[in-house]
C-alpha cells in the first residue's frame, strides 16, 4: 500500500498550494448548488432559477452536493444561503469547496490502485504517475475547479472490476457513474453489447437470468437516483435539463474536435468560391449560439443537427460494438471504452475541452502495455493537455500550467524510456516465462526505444509554435485584430492530433482485436 | 503489498537518463515555487509599515530613482526611517535591475514616493517573478553544479540515483521555499552563491571558490557566518601548499579584489564608506528580536541580558561567546583540512552564529540549513531532525504571513521525499531500534512539537503571557539546535582524526 499513498501524497501537496489559485466560474456554480440543494426541497431542486447557474448534472450529484452542504452549513452558513451566497467569495468557501475536491480525490486514489495492483512495479508507478500527476486533471479540477477526478475514479474502478471478470460489480458502478455525471453515457453501446455477450452467455435460461440481475442492479441505481423525482412529477424537468439540446454545436471555447475541422473547411470553401465569383451570403448565425430558426452558421456546407452528431458517434463507435460483440474479452475493454470516449468527443454536440479528461486518464493504463500505445498516449497526452491552456488565461498561472505539462512530458518520456529498454533487454535474454504473457507488440519492437518519431517531434514542436505565436506575435503582428486568432488556432492544431489519436485507436480495434 | 527490489538500474541507464531526472526534479522544484508564491507575502495588507514584500519592492525604487551614492544616505528622496537600504551593494544592484523589469512592465509599482504601500495583483506576480528568476538563475545551477562535483568524484552501485536524490533534497528543502516564495526575501541568491562556493572549493577551484563567496557577502552580510569556515578552510589548505605566501595572496587578490569592483561607488572618502557601513551592522536593534530559538532569547527567561549588560558589554559578550564556539571547528580545519570537514565546519560556524551573535532572525537558521542539507545523505537524521525544526522554529513567523497551508504541504512533501516508496532509504536496523530509548525520545519530541503546533493555532495564551506559545517553540527548538551543533562539533573532530589516522597508516605501509 506503501506506494500508492507516496504517489496520492505528492499529489494532494500540490493540489494543496493550489488552494489560492484562480478559479472558474464552475466554482459559484457548485456553491450554488451547495446552497440550492441545502436550503429547497427535493421537489424544487432542478425548477430553481434563483441564480443562472442551475442544476444540469443527475440526481446522484444533486445528493452529493446535499451530502457536502451539510458539512458546509457548519463551517460558514453564509456559503449554502440561496440568495446572499450568491457570488461569495470569502476564504472559508474558498478553502470548503478545494478541500471537497481533494478529498473526493480519494476516490481515484483507489480507482488508479485498483486498476494498477496486478501490474510489474514499473508498470504500476507508471500508470499511477500519469493519472495521479495528470496535469490536465489537475488543471481542471483543481485550478479551473471541478469534481472530475472522484467520477473518473468511479470509472476506473468500474472497468478494474470488468478486467478481472466480476461483470455485475463493473456494470453497477457504471450505473452509478451515469447517475453523477450523464456525459459518461457515450460509453454506455460499448457497455451494454460487452456486458450482454460477456456476462449474459451461458445459454438461453442462464443468459436471461443474468440479464435479469443485471438489469436489477442498473434499475436499483436508477430508481435510487431518480425515483424521488419521479414521485413529485419532476422528471421530465430534470430530463430537460440534463440534455439540453438549445445550445450550439460547439462550447464558447471549440473543443478540438472534428466540427472545429468542417467549419473551417466550411469557412475555407466559402473564401473561394467567393473569390471564383459565386454569391456567398456570409451567416447570421454563430457555432456557439444554438440553433434559432433555421439559419445554418455554414456558408457551403450542410447544416449539423443534434440528430447528424449522434449518428455519426455511434457510427464511429460501431467497429468496436462488433468487436465487443463478436468476442468480449475483458483484458480489452478499457481500450474499448477509451476510444468509445474518442468518438464522443470528436464528433459530439456542444463538446466541452474538458471531456478529452474521460479517454486521455483510461488510456493512461493502455500505455504501458506495448511501446506502440506508449508512443501514441505520449502525443496524445500532449496535445489534450495543450488543448486546456486556454482554461487558465491569467499570468499567474501561465508559468504553472506550463511547468505541469512539461514535467509531465519529462516524466512519460523518462518512465516509457526506462520500461521499454527493460522489457526489449529481457525479451531478448530469451525470458521464457514472461515472454507468454507479453504482449506481441513488445516482441516486435526490438528494442527499439523511440518514444517519438520525426513526425511526432515535428507536430509537438509545432505546439511550440502555435504557443508563441498566440503569446507574442499575435499582438505584435495583427495588433487589436483577430482576437479569437490564437485560440481558434490552438483549437485546429490539436484537434489534428485528436484526430491522429482517433485514427489510431480505429486501427487498432480493427486490425488487432 | 510485496517489495519488490527495482529502480536499482542505476548503472545500466545512459547518461542522458541522468540528466533527464536532474531536469525533472528541478522542474518539479520550480513548480512547487511557483505554487508557493500563489500564497500570501509577508506584511499583504497591513499599513503603514507593510513587510519585507514592501521593503524589498521599496528599495528597487529607490535604487531606480536616486543616484548610486544616495542609496545609504539619508536624503529628500530616500527616507532611511522608511525601510532604508540595509543589505550590502549586491542586494543594492539587484535591487535595481529587478526594478528595471518592475518598471518596464508596471511603472506605477516602483514609482518613487507615490509608490510606497503599492500592492496590486500584477506588481504581485512581477515581484514573485523577480524570485523566482533570481533561484532559476543562482541557486538551481549552483545546487546541480554542487551534486555533480559532489558525486563526480565517487564509484558507488547507486551513484546516479543517489545524485538525483541529493539534488531533490537540495532544491526542495522547505524552509527556504517559505521565506524566499512565501514571505518574500531573496535568500536563494546568496545561499546560491554560497553553494556555488562550497562546490567550487570540492571541485579544487579555489579562486573560483574566493570570487563566488565574496559576491555572497556583498548580497547579504549574514553569509559572513559562513567566513570562519572558508577562512579556515583555504589557510589550512594554503599552509600545506608548496608556497603558502603566494597562495595566500592569490586568494586575498581574489577576495580585495571583488569587494573594491562591487564597492567601487562608495570608496570615494571614509565617510562614504562609513556610512554604507553603519547601515549594515543595526546594533541599536538589540541583541535579539521576536522569539529566535538562540542563545540569548532562550536563556533571557532566566537571565534578563538587556537589563543586566550594557550595549557595549552585549556585544563583547556576544563577540566572544561566538568566537569560543566557533574555535573548534576551525583549529580542526586549519589542522587537516578537508572536503567532508569542511562541510560539517560550515555547519558548525554558522550555527555558532546562529546561537550565539548579536541580532539573529528566526530567518537565520536558513544558514546552518544550507550545509545540514549538502550533508543530506551522510547525515540523514542531522538533515532532517533539522529541517523539521527549523521549519517548526519559523511557525509563528509564517502564521503571522497567513502561511499555514504552504507550511502544511511542505512539510508534508518533504516527508514523502525522504521516503520514497522503493524503500532503500529505510534504515535496515529498523526490528532492533523500534523500541530503543532513542526512538522513544523522538517520539515524544515531535508529538510535544505537534500538540504545541495545535495549540498555537487553536488556543488563546492567557493574558499573563501573550507570547507562551511562541516562548514554549522557542525552547524546544533552541534545545534541538544546541544538541545538534555539540553532535556535529564532536563528529567533525572524531572524523578528522579517523582521516588523518587512515593517512598515517598509508605511510606506514
Amino acid at each position: 500500500m506503501e506506494e500508492p499513498v507516496w504517489f496520492a501524497g505528492i499529489s494532494t501537496c500540490v493540489k494543496l498550494l493550489l488552494i489560492p489559485s484562480y478559479r472558474s466560474t464552475d466554482f459559484e456554480v457548485h456553491r450554488n448548488w451547495l446552497s440550492l440543494t441545502s436550503s429547497l426541497p427535493l421537489s424544487r431542486w432542478y425548477s430553481d432559477e434563483t441564480s443562472p447557474w442551475t442544476l444540469d448534472y443527475p440526481p446522484l450529484f444533486a445528493y452529493f452536493e446535499r451530502f457536502l452542504s451539510l458539512f458546509a452549513r457548519l463551517v460558514d452558513p453564509k456559503m449554502v444561503d440561496l440568495h446572499q451566497g450568491l457570488n461569495y467569495s470569502e476564504n472559508s468557501v474558498i478553502y470548503f469547496q478545494r478541500f471537497t475536491v481533494i478529498i473526493s480525490d480519494l476516490c481515484l486514489f483507489y480507482g488508479v490502485y485498483r486498476i494498477s495492483r496486478n501490474l510489474g512495479v514499473l508498470q504500476r508507478r507508471m500508470v499511477m504517475g500519469l493519472i495521479v500527476l495528470s496535469p490536465a486533471l489537475i488543471i481542471v479540477d483543481h485550478i479551473h475547479f471541478q469534481y472530475n477526478g472522484f467520477l473518473l475514479g468511479i470509472l476506473l474502478i468500474s472497468i478494474s472490476y470488468l478486467e478481472e471478470g466480476r461483470d455485475l460489480i463493473g456494470g453497477f458502478f457504471f450505473a452509478i457513474l451515469l447517475c453523477f455525471k450523464h456525459l459518461f453515457a457515450v460509453a454506455a453501446p460499448v457497455y451494454f453489447v460487452y456486458l450482454l455477450r460477456h456476462y449474459c452467455r451461458g445459454g438461453f435460461f442462464k443468459g436471461f437470468r443474468r440479464f435479469l440481475m443485471m438489469g436489477a442492479a442498473v434499475g436499483v441505481v436508477l430508481a435510487a437516483a431518480f425515483g424521488p423525482f419521479l414521485c413529485h412529477g419532476q422528471i421530465q424537468q430534470v430530463l430537460r435539463r440534463l440534455f439540453p439540446f438549445g445550445r450550439g454545436l460547439c462550447h464558447a471555447y471549440w473543443a478540438p474536435n472534428f466540427w472545429v475541422l468542417y467549419i473551417i473547411l466550411d469557412k475555407g470553401l466559402g473564401f473561394l468560391l467567393s473569390k471564383v465569383g459565386f454569391n456567398i451570403k456570409t451567416p447570421s448565425a454563430s457555432f456557439t449560439g444554438g440553433l434559432v430558426g433555421d439559419s445554418s452558421p455554414f456558408t457551403v456546407l450542410p447544416q449539423v443537427t443534434p440528430l447528424v452528431t449522434f449518428v455519426l458517434v455511434l457510427l464511429a463507435t460501431s467497429p468496436c460494438l462488433i468487436k465487443a460483440w463478436r468476442n468480449p474479452r475483458p483484458m480489452l475493454i478499457s481500450r474499448w471504452v477509451a476510444y468509445a470516449y474518442t468518438c464522443g468527443f470528436f464528433f459530439g454536440w456542444h463538446v466541452h475541452e474538458k471531456a478529452s479528461l474521460h479517454f486521455m486518464i483510461l488510456l493512461s493504463v493502455v500505455a504501458i502495455k506495448s511501446l506502440k500505445d506508449a508512443r501514441h498516449y505520449f502525443v496524445l497526452a500532449i496535445v489534450s493537455c495543450y488543448s486546456m491552456f486556454p482554461l487558465l488565461f491569467g499570468a499567474e498561472e501561465y508559468p504553472i500550467k506550463v511547468l505541469l505539462l512539461l514535467l509531465h512530458a519529462l516524466l512519460m518520456y523518462s518512465g516509457f524510456i526506462q520500461q521499454f529498454s527493460k522489457s526489449a533487454a529481457s525479451s531478448t535474454k530469451g525470458d521464457d516465462s514472461t515472454k507468454g504473457f507479453k504482449e506481441k507488440a513488445v516482441g516486435s519492437t526490438n528494442g527499439d526505444q523511440v518514444i517519438v518519431g520525426w513526425v511526432g517531434t515535428c507536430y509537438l514542436l509545432g505546439l511550440f509554435v502555435v504557443e508563441i505565436w498566440g503569446q507574442l506575435l499575435q499582438s505584435y503582428i495583427f495588433g487589436d485584430r483577430f482576437p479569437f486568432l490564437p485560440l481558434m488556432l490552438v483549437s485546429i492544431y490539436c484537434a489534428v492530433g485528436i484526430m491522429y489519436s482517433w485514427l489510431w485507436q480505429l486501427r487498432w480495434i480493427i486490425k488487432c482485436s | 503489498m510485496e517489495k519488490k527490489p527495482s529502480n536499482n538500474n542505476g548503472e545500466n541507464l545512459s547518461w542522458g537518463s541522468g540528466t533527464l531526472s536532474l531536469a525533472i526534479v528541478a522542474l518539479f522544484a520550480l513548480l512547487i515555487r511557483v505554487l508557493v508564491s500563489l500564497h500570501p507575502y509577508s506584511g499583504s495588507k497591513d499599513p503603514p509599515k507593510f513587510g519585507d514584500f514592501e521593503a524589498q519592492r521599496h528599495w528597487m525604487e529607490i535604487t531606480l530613482h536616486t543616484p548610486i551614492t544616495d542609496w545609504y544616505r539619508n536624503t529628500t528622496y530616500n527616507d532611511l526611517t522608511y525601510w532604508g537600504l540595509d543589505y550590502p551593494p549586491l542586494t543594492a544592484y539587484q535591487s535595481y535591475f529587478h526594478g528595471l523589469f518592475l518598471h518596464y512592465f508596471h511603472p506605477k509599482s516602483v514609482e518613487i514616493f507615490t509608490s510606497r504601500g503599492h500592492e496590486s495583483p500584477f506588481g504581485k506576480i512581477l515581484m514573485r517573478w523577480t524570485v523566482l528568476s533570481s533561484d532559476i538563475l543562482v541557486f538551481f545551477p549552483a545546487a546541480v553544479y554542487f551534486v555533480v562535483v559532489y558525486y563526480g568524484s565517487r564509484r558507488g552501485k547507486n551513484r546516479k540515483e543517489d545524485m538525483v536524490w541529493h539534488l531533490a533534497l537540495i532544491l526542495l528543502s522547505p524552509c527556504l521555499i517559505l521565506i524566499d516564495h512565501g514571505h518574500f526575501q531573496y535568500n536563494c541568491i546568496s545561499l546560491g552563491l554560497t553553494v556555488g562556493a562550497v562546490a567550487a572549493i570540492l571541485g579544487n577551484n579555489d579562486l573560483v571558490a574566493c570570487f563566488l563567496f565574496s559576491l555572497a557577502l556583498n548580497h547579504k552580510q549574514m553569509s559572513a557566518y559562513f567566513a570562519p569556515a572558508f577562512f579556515s578552510h583555504l589557510l589550512g589548505k594554503c599552509l600545506k601548499h608548496r608556497n603558502p605566501f603566494l597562495r595566500v595572496s592569490q586568494l586575498g587578490l581574489v577576495v580585495v579584489g571583488t569587494f573594491i569592483l562591487l564597492w567601487w561607488p562608495y570608496l570615494s572618502s571614509v565617510k562614504a564608506i562609513m556610512e554604507v557601513l553603519s547601515r549594515l551592522a543595526p546594533f541599536e536593534r538589540g541583541i535579539y528580536e521576536d522569539y529566535v530559538a538562540n542563545f540569548w532569547c532562550t536563556t533571557s527567561v532566566l537571565v534578563k541580558w538587556k537589563r543586566l549588560f550594557t550595549m557595549q558589554q552585549l556585544k563583547l559578550l556576544s563577540l566572544s561567546a561566538t568566537l569560543t564556539s566557533l574555535l573548534p571547528s576551525m583549529v580542526q580545519q586549519i589542522k587537516s583540512p578537508s572536503d567532508h570537514g569542511f562541510i560539517y565546519a560550515l555547519f558548525n560556524s554558522s550555527f555558532s552564529f546562529y546561537i550565539f551573535s548579536f541580532q539573529v532572525h528566526e530567518k537565520s537558521i536558513l544558514l546552518p540549513l544550507l550545509p545540514a542539507s549538502l550533508l543530506a545523505l551522510e547525515e540523514p537524521l542531522l538533515f532532517k531532525w533539522l529541517t523539521y525544526y527549523a521549519l517548526f522554529s519559523m511557525f509563528p513567523l509564517l502564521c503571522r504571513d497567513n502561511l499555514i497551508i504552504p507550511y502544511i504541504a511542505l512539510l508534508a512533501l518533504f516527508i514523502l521525499i525522504c521516503y520514497p516508496p522503493n524503500g532503500r532509504r529505510q534504515p535496515t536496523s529498523r526490528t532492533h531500534s523500534m523500541f530503543s530509548l532513542k526512538t522513544l525520545v523522538m517520539i515524544l519530541l515531535l508529538l510535544s512539537s505537534f500538540i504545541l503546533q495545535i495549540m498555537y493555532l487553536t488556543l488563546r495564551p492567557p493574558e499573563r503571557y501573550p507570547f507562551l506559545f511562541e516562548a514554549m517553540i522557542m525552547l524546544l527548538c533552541f534545545s534541538q539546535f544546541v544538541l545538534l551543533a555539540g553532535y556535529t562539533n564532536t563528529k567533525q573532530w572524531i572524523f578528522s582524526n579517523s582521516s588523518t589516522l587512515m593517512e598515517k597508516e598509508k605511510k606506514m605501509l
